[in-house]
């Protein structure tokens, strides 16, 4: 069982391998060079990466030119449907024309150009062009997509050996479970509580895993940088916000717009409090992921970038140490921030469930 | 503020919505319900086999609470029926002896008895026997005094002499 589930694992690998080296591509060279030019070249790199992007690049190589990896659909939607690859864009260089229309790629995003892809600027250096809407499988979708996979065959396999092996987890199952057990037992139950926990459970799992293991693939050199995406963590909050909101009682309410057991007064200054409140809380934790995961990936990449400045034997070495010791710290913040974010989902949930004590 | 806005993409947020909803509802199904049965089964059963273990070691203090009460019931019935067996033999002991020593007393008495009264029959016996020979002797003794006529008046004689003198 162990085994296959290691040659499925290779056997991907060398799938992206080889089909990145199909689509190598040449694009044109960097022009200033220089010390400069090199720490210029990494802030530019470091944004790079902590953006989404159209297609899935696993390295470029500077000098030659050229990126591997594989091009990605995109999804537009203007005036119709159009689907086509990103390779049409030649990684912002060209203009894609599809269906007589035209697009170009500035800045990460999609703008709809004339034939020669001019982009028109206001005074502060915006882009006016319209700008199609977008739902583009972009690689931080396709790195969703595989931890979906992932995560439903690994969850799917440990339901399975339960019934296989008569109560006991077999393989990656017995790794699986105890995290299972320490979201019930140390975060929904003592948050939530013993009655009312059940509901959520599937929320608080899938989330669990989900952002830790979308913070675990942001730490291999494949590049994604999911959870440091504010619209990714925007998404999750929204449905923390919404399954609060929609599974509260009230009890919770009358704790927004009727305090109990403070004077009239401070029950009318207390509510628009309470209701900011309300939102708040998921805000925070939006927050929270976007800003811990993008600071990590921007320190940890700045210090791998700072072995390339200073290419001397006391610098680099030193550099490296602090990459490797930085990259253990984000491994234990990649399961904090997973943790986090699960606990306090689940204290909220708690607040909205909370029966009246007085 | 102006940046986050600026990243923010329509297009990967409905991807997530639409990818993080339909995991979370596959997940439901076919793993966290049967994964999180299976668990709470599996712990219901270890919870209801601790529990039957309990209550079989209960059971088994009382059997053996049961035994010892019991054994001790049965040693003392035990010393119970040693001592009475006891106190019986010594009663039959002594009952024994003073029957004895009654029947023997009553034997001595009787032989005593009949000792006595033997006695006293052969002293009777001796007596008369002792009358009558003193009467033949006495007989024999006067015949041959009185065989002469000399020694009948002799004796008259001396017998009157004896009267005279009393």
């Amino acid at each position: 069982m162990q085994k296959r589930t290691v040659v499925k694992i290779l056997l991907i690998f060398s799938l992206v391998f080889t089909t990145g080296n199909l689509f190598a591509k040449e694009s044109e060279k960097k022009e200033n060079e220089g010390e400069g030019g090199l720490k210029e070249r990494i802030k530019e790199f470091v944004d790079h990466h902590l953006q989404d992007s159209y297609d899935f690049t696993l390295f470029s190589d500077e000098e030659a030119n050229k990126h591997y990896g594989f091009p990605l659909p995109v999804i537009l939607w203007d005036n119709g449907l159009k689907v086509f690859s990103s390779s049409k864009f030649h990684h912002g260089e060209s203009v894609a024309e599809v269906d007589g229309n035209h697009y170009k790629l500035y800045h990460s995003k999609i703008y709809k150009t004339d034939a020669s892809g001019a982009i028109n600027y206001d005074e502060d250096h915006h882009a006016t062009n319209a700008k199609p809407l977008d739902f583009s499988i972009t690689k931080n979708v396709v790195s969703m997509l595989l931890i979906s996979l992932l995560m439903f065959f690994m969850f799917r396999s440990l339901a399975k050996s339960y019934k296989k092996n008569n109560g006991i987890p077999t393989g990656v199952g017995r790794f699986l479970e105890p995290l299972v057990l320490f979201i019930r037992d140390d975060i929904a139950i003592p948050n939530i509580g013993e009655h009312k926990y059940k509901k959520y459970m599937s929320f608080l799992l899938t989330v669990f895993f989900f952002i830790w293991f979308l913070n675990l693939l942001g730490m291999t050199p494949l590049g994604v940088n999911v959870t440091g995406n504010i619209a990714v963590t925007f998404a999750l909050a929204l449905i923390v916000f919404l399954i609060t909101n929609l599974t509260a009682n009230k009890n919770y309410w009358g704790h927004i717009f009727w305090m109990p057991g403070v004077p009239t007064f401070m029950k009318v200054v207390l509510a628009p409090i309470e209701l900011l409140g309300v939102f708040i809380k998921p805000f925070s934790l939006m927050i929270r992921l976007y800003a811990n995961m993008t600071a990590g990936h921007v320190v940890l990449m700045s210090i791998i970038g700072m072995i390339f400045i200073f290419k001397n034997w006391i610098g680099s070495p030193l550099s490296f140490g602090l990459a490797f010791a930085l990259s253990i710290l984000e491994l234990l913040v990649a399961a904090l921030q997973a943790y986090i974010f699960t606990m306090l989902s689940a204290l909220y949930f708690g607040m909205a469930n909370e029966e009246a004590h007085h | 503020m102006e940046k986050l806005i600026n990243d923010f993409s329509f297009g990967l947020f409905f991807w997530q919505i639409l990818i993080f909803v339909g995991l979370l509802l596959l997940l439901r199904k076919f793993a966290w319900k049967p994964i999180l049965e299976a668990v709470n089964n599996r712990e219901e059963g270890i919870k209801n086999a601790l529990e039957s273990a309990e209550e079989a070691r209960k059971e088994m203090q009382n059997l053996q609470a049961d035994n010892e009460r019991i054994l001790n019931e049965a040693r003392a019935e035990r010393d119970g029926m040693l001592k009475e067996a006891r106190q019986l033999k010594e009663n039959m002991i002594s009952d024994a002896k003073s029957e004895a020593q009654a029947e023997a007393d009553k034997i001595v008495a009787q032989a005593q008895a009949t000792i006595a009264s033997e006695k006293k029959a052969a002293i009777a016996d001796l007596k008369s026997q002792v009358a009558g020979l003193s009467v033949e002797i006495a007989e024999k003794v006067v015949r041959k005094e009185l065989s002469g006529k000399d020694k009948q008046l002799e004796l008259v004689e001396s017998m009157l002499e004896d009267v005279t003198l009393n």
